[in-house]
């Protein structure tokens, strides 16, 4: 069991001028066999490994990364979370997500930075503003904590909008959702990691997966880059890698990857206190603790691996953002980048059993899934170890796309996530 | 930024000026026998995607050149693109002789 981090800790490391820190989380050699292999220390992955750890006692367990860990779409977005989703399926999982983030920090005692700031949805269309009315009612009947508000709180909460009636797309009012807010990304794939190999999981980093072993439909293991590891259970979650790896068991997956960009600017002093997202335009703001305003937008319109974006896909975005807020127009950016997300065809994402037994797979959460990462690993934990999908899982299972069961959620999410 | 060039009017331009159209070579299950058309098959044309980490056939559209459909094939590793061809058109032999999953099994055919 690892130290707890606490006031006393820090106390008495800052006496040993902080030189005799424990390691986070260990680095141990792959074991030749496990109950269960979780492939893709991303967010959603290190959750899966955590809860099936902690709720579901399997700790003869590990987490294969084929780079370092949190180093994909986890340390690739721009931290938004949020669960004012249309549709009921997607609420609940969203939901269950947001609650378990404020607890998150206490839970793993590592302090992911949970920012209920708000989050705002212009509306800068009469369309846009009935959708959003739409989604409202949707949600108050869910129970949600979420309203609609006029121009003019919006100017209120946001003081440096540009509130021009007669612009091109003015502001006609916002969904807000008070209780969501931001992150710290890395904290979460750090505290996840730190909180499941605590409990006894080997977190196996630099390790990728090439092979998943069949026999008579069932998996038997692992083909890796630091050797074969014998498993019955693996759970896929490998987000824009997803297709390739699945491809190896046999399993075509309805996903395309695409890059989406974010980017951050010069950090400077308190302009922005919650998130903004502006659909219509394609672009979404918050500003960090540091001083950086994070900027994003949507994905670059083509296939993609290589986890770098275009430049027209970014313009789009900026170009956007100075229109809604005329302040930053002069603002220089600091650092940009791509991550490859795994799209599906209604934008919801993908919690399954699959044909191939003891092989499981989370993943299509696209241009969204850092919001999701404790909701999605709780599900998905129990998934794998009851072999049956949650209740909350199982409208998100792979058997949607034949029955044409869609969780439609591309209109109501639109660009941004 | 890709660039980008119309095998049919011969434009030359950057991503903006063209509409990437996704997977090529999808075959429509209804157009061949539309009576029997599973719920698989239908999955399969709707929504199921080859996603290749390579070699990649896609549609493109000239949007401010001429208008037309056309066929690119590209890596989706290096952005390089190997070869335009026309909407109604195969790929260069070579490429068809590369390509994986159920592009694999389309060409095969028509590689005789």
């Amino acid at each position: 069991m690892k130290s707890r981090y606490s006031i006393f800790s820090l106390a008495r490391n800052a006496l040993n001028y902080h030189k005799d820190w424990e390691r986070a989380w260990r680095s141990p050699a792959p074991k030749a066999e496990y109950d269960a292999v979780i492939v893709g220390a991303g967010g959603h992955g290190l959750a899966t490994a955590y809860y099936l750890a902690k709720n579901h006692k399997m700790t003869n367990i590990a987490i294969l990364e084929k780079g370092w860990l949190g180093g994909g779409n986890t340390g690739r977005n721009t931290t938004i979370i949020r669960s004012n989703y249309l549709q009921d399926s997607s609420i609940a999982i969203y939901e269950l997500a947001r609650s378990l983030y404020e607890g998150l920090s206490q839970d793993l005692n590592y302090n992911v930075m949970f920012s209920p700031r708000g989050v705002l949805m212009l509306c800068q269309t009469e369309h846009e503003l009935r959708a959003f009315k739409r989604t409202a009612h949707a949600n108050r009947l869910a129970g949600l904590d979420c309203r609609m508000i006029t121009a003019k709180e919006v100017k209120e909460i946001v003081p440096i909008i540009n509130d021009d009636p007669n612009c091109r797309y003015p502001i006609l009012g916002a969904y807000y959702q008070p209780r969501g807010g931001t992150g710290r990304h890395d904290a979460v794939a750090w505290g996840y990691a730190r909180g499941a190999d605590s409990l006894g999981v080997d977190v196996i980093q630099n390790c990728e997966v090439t092979n998943i072993m069949r026999d008579g439909g069932k998996v038997v293991g692992l083909e890796t880059t630091r050797g074969v590891i014998k498993t019955k259970k693996v759970g896929v979650v490998t987000a824009g890698n997803v297709s390739p790896l699945m491809q190896t068991a046999g399993i075509r997956m309805p996903i395309e990857s695409l890059c989406l960009q974010a980017l951050v600017s010069e950090p400077i002093k308190p302009v922005i206190d919650c998130v903004v997202m502006a659909n219509t335009v394609h672009g979404y703001i918050s500003q960090s603790d540091k001083g950086e305003l994070v900027i994003g937008g949507g994905t670059d319109p083509y296939n993609n691996y290589s986890q770098r974006g275009s430049f027209p896909s970014l313009e789009h975005t900026v170009t956007a953002l100075v229109e809604t807020f005329p302040i930053i127009s002069r603002l220089r950016m600091l650092r940009l980048w791509g991550g490859i997300v795994d799209m599906t065809g209604d934008r919801s994402p993908i919690i399954s059993k699959t044909d191939v037994e003891g092989l499981y797979v989370n993943c299509g959460w696209g241009t969204g899934g850092f919001k999701a990462i404790p909701g999605s690993g709780f599900v998905f934990a129990d998934t794998m170890a009851n072999d049956r999908p949650h209740p909350i899982a199982e409208p998100f299972g792979l058997n949607r796309f034949a029955e044409g069961r869609l969780i439609d959620e591309s209109v109501a999410a639109a660009v941004a996530h | 930024m890709l660039l980008v060039h119309c095998p049919v009017c011969g434009a030359e331009g950057d991503e903006t000026d063209f509409h990437g159209g996704g997977q090529a070579h999808v075959r429509r299950p209804a157009t061949h026998d539309p009576v029997n058309v599973s719920d698989e098959a239908q999955r399969d044309y709707l929504f199921i995607r080859h996603n290749a980490k390579g070699l990649h056939f896609e549609r493109w559209r000239c949007d401010r050149g001429c208008g037309k459909w056309f066929h690119a094939a590209r890596d989706t590793v290096t952005m390089e693109f190997k070869a335009y061809y026309g909407i109604t058109e195969l790929p260069p032999r070579e490429l068809m002789e590369q390509a994986t999953g159920e592009w694999a099994g389309y060409f095969k055919d028509k590689l005789k």
